[in-house]
């Protein structure tokens, strides 16, 4: 069960236990299983198909202005792939598009080793400690997302915060708000709000690692650092897989903190920082939900690759 | 970091190794480690605490400082007490606005609670569905949940809007109750939580002394799965406790809003008409993380066994 595969592997023990059942309750159970199911794909249907659907169709259509009174309205006609072409050659869009991905494969790599560090750590600790300290690192997963961010942005500002005015002090100008500094500011915060959850779901991990294994390396003469290197990180490899792709989705997909920073320091964020908030605002400043869904759905094959790359490489057999 | 690394000397390792069943027993993963390996892992510890904690510790003497005190100890000063007005903190955000604050956090505890509740449930029935009967489509069924994880929330959040405005359902409690009952990532945890935790031949048993399906599933299985369900239902909730980008979306009345949406809006107030509700915010953020700590430490049982999380893998 190490392996980081997602899909179903239950199978063979279902069809086992199916020949050993009366013939008559195959059938029926069957359908009874299907019901179970049920309410869960039917909304699955309403709440994810549907709206797929309904994305993929609106972005092949376009409003244009009828006639020339301007106030008449206007008629949708079908256009085809228009809209993609034009998302195709929207610099706008794809500058936003690369920024989260740079972004995204600088911050998951520092998420994901913090994370694993605090593990570790935790898991070398002596078992009275590592109630008080898991605790604590699970903080800021108590904090919601805008809540974090705004406390942070409190925290970053040079008139509330305790630190702008301490790097002052030490003769270091920074302004996490300009541009330069604002990822950094923004990864930070992210990665304060993260690394208790991955943390918790790495650790468990690490649990279920037997026992046995630690002793036998130390027989063989392995230090400690030894046993995490080649013992524990390859065991947790994964949920690191795991979080990793969570991680990166979520990042692609930002919005809150871009969102928050905004209203700091509206000159650096632009209103097309991010690919999320560019859709957001062409949906609902520029009212053109047409071009927002064909944008959206480019959105969604971007991750949907991203995802899929990523996958790839994180399941490869270990050389 | 690397000096303290290769200076792991292995002199009370022997000793170690004889006392190999007591040693196991008291210590997780890292018995047997010298006393400077010992003293690395306390500060990295230490560490990881204080970058935890500190913010939240910010935030909570924050509170208790008049707005004026807040920008006079901007700096170091910031991380203490000054004048202790916490009270009046308090009041100003449960009065400002004839009492909107309350109001926020009940919509809030309604949707979280309600939707992690239905999603819970229907996440029990659909992942023992999958994981214990056999039916066409089963496959495909799986493949659809996990091919979700990889769809951007956001990808559906456009068209869901255009729907539920369509429908009417737009700025109403269902516009954001809704999309929380159906959670991919809560059925897939229930399938793999049901394939390790029940065991068929219990359910064959209670089949053939005559249970029917749903009391089946209603007494036997949901009681076996109950650990799991909780974890289920508190990572629900505290998903949508902080979702924000849909409920922004969705709601427009004010009376109608979560936590997350009125801080964000008193926020903004500050550059949308000059009004500096600085203080507000903090005192309610604070209390916005209230809620969500007590309930998450009253359930710690479930998340700290690890059970359900450790099937992550």
């Amino acid at each position: 069960m190490t392996s980081t595969g997602l899909a179903p592997d239950a199978d063979v023990g279902a069809d086992a236990r199916a020949s050993k059942r009366p013939r008559h309750w195959t059938y029926a159970l069957k359908w009874k299983g299907a019901a179970f199911t049920a309410p869960f794909f039917l909304g699955f249907v309403l709440l994810f198909i549907i709206p797929l659907g309904y994305a993929v169709w609106q972005s092949l259509y376009r409003e244009r202005a009828a006639g020339s009174l301007g106030l008449s309205g206007t008629v949708t006609e079908f256009v085809g792939f228009e809209n993609f072409a034009d998302v195709f050659e929207d610099p706008k869009f794809w500058t936003a598009m690369i920024r989260v991905l740079v972004f995204a494969f600088i911050l998951v790599p520092v998420m994901l080793s913090i994370s694993l560090a605090m593990a570790l750590l935790l898991d070398m600790a002596r078992r009275t400690a590592v109630r008080f300290y898991r605790l604590g690192f699970l903080v800021p997963y108590m904090v919601p997302g805008i809540v974090a961010a705004l406390m942070w942005i409190y925290i970053y500002s040079p008139r509330s915060g305790p630190i702008t005015p301490v790097f002052d002090g030490l003769g270091i100008g920074v302004n996490f708000f300009a541009s330069e500094m604002l990822w950094i500011s923004i990864g930070n915060l992210i990665v304060w709000n993260t690394i208790g959850f991955n943390m918790l779901i790495i650790y468990a991990g690490l649990l279920s690692v037997p026992r046995e294994l630690f002793e036998a390396a130390r027989l063989d003469g392995a230090g400690e650092w030894r046993i995490a290197w080649s013992i524990k990180i390859p065991h947790v490899r994964g949920p690191l897989a795991l979080t990793g792709m969570l991680a990166i989705i979520n990042l692609v997909q930002i919005f809150n903190e871009p969102v928050l920073f905004r209203q700091v320091s509206p000159e650096t964020v632009t209103k097309d920082f991010t690919p999320i908030l560019f859709i957001y605002n062409q949906a609902f400043n520029a009212n053109d939900y047409n071009y927002a869904a064909a944008l959206s759905v480019v959105l969604a094959l971007v991750v949907g690759a991203v995802s899929f790359v990523y996958y790839k490489l994180a399941n490869r057999p270990a050389s | 970091m690397t000096a303290t690394k290769t200076a792991a000397p292995n002199s009370t390792r022997p000793r170690r190794g004889r006392r190999k069943p007591r040693a196991a027993e008291d210590s997780p993963g890292g018995h047997g480690q010298s006393r400077a390996s010992q003293i690395f892992v306390l500060t990295g510890l230490a560490l990881f605490f204080v970058y935890s904690v500190a913010p939240v510790w910010w935030l909570i003497v924050a509170a208790t400082k008049d707005q004026r005190d807040l920008y006079a100890s901007a700096g170091v000063e910031g991380l203490w007490f000054k004048d202790f007005n916490f009270v009046e903190n308090l009041t100003q955000v449960l009065t400002y606005d004839d009492g909107i604050f309350a109001r926020w956090t009940l919509n809030t505890i309604f949707y979280s609670g309600t939707g992690a509740l239905v999603s819970t449930v229907i996440a029990l029935a659909a992942g023992y569905g999958i994981s214990k009967f056999r039916f066409r489509g089963r496959g495909i069924a799986m493949g659809f949940i996990v091919a979700t994880f990889l769809v951007p929330g956001m990808l559906l959040a456009f068209p869901l809007y255009l729907l539920f405005s369509k429908l009417g359902l737009v700025d109403t409690a269902w516009a954001v109750l809704i999309p929380s009952f159906i959670n991919a990532f809560s059925v897939y945890l229930a399938k793999v939580y049901c394939d390790s935790a029940v065991p068929d031949e219990l359910i064959d048993a209670a089949r053939v002394d005559g249970a029917g399906e749903l009391r089946v599933f209603g007494q036997i299985v949901v009681r076996i799965m109950s650990s799991g369900a909780a974890t289920i239902f508190l990572l629900a909730f505290v998903g949508s406790w902080n979702s924000f980008f849909l409920p922004l979306m969705m709601l427009r009345g004010s009376e109608k809003w979560t936590l997350a949406l009125g801080l964000y809006s008193w926020a903004g107030k500050r550059v949308e008409t000059g009004t500096d509700l600085t203080g507000l915010v903090i005192m309610g953020a604070l209390l916005s993380i209230i809620p969500l700590a007590v309930f998450m430490v009253a359930m710690s049982r479930f998340w700290r066994s690890g059970v359900t999380l450790g099937s992550l893998k």
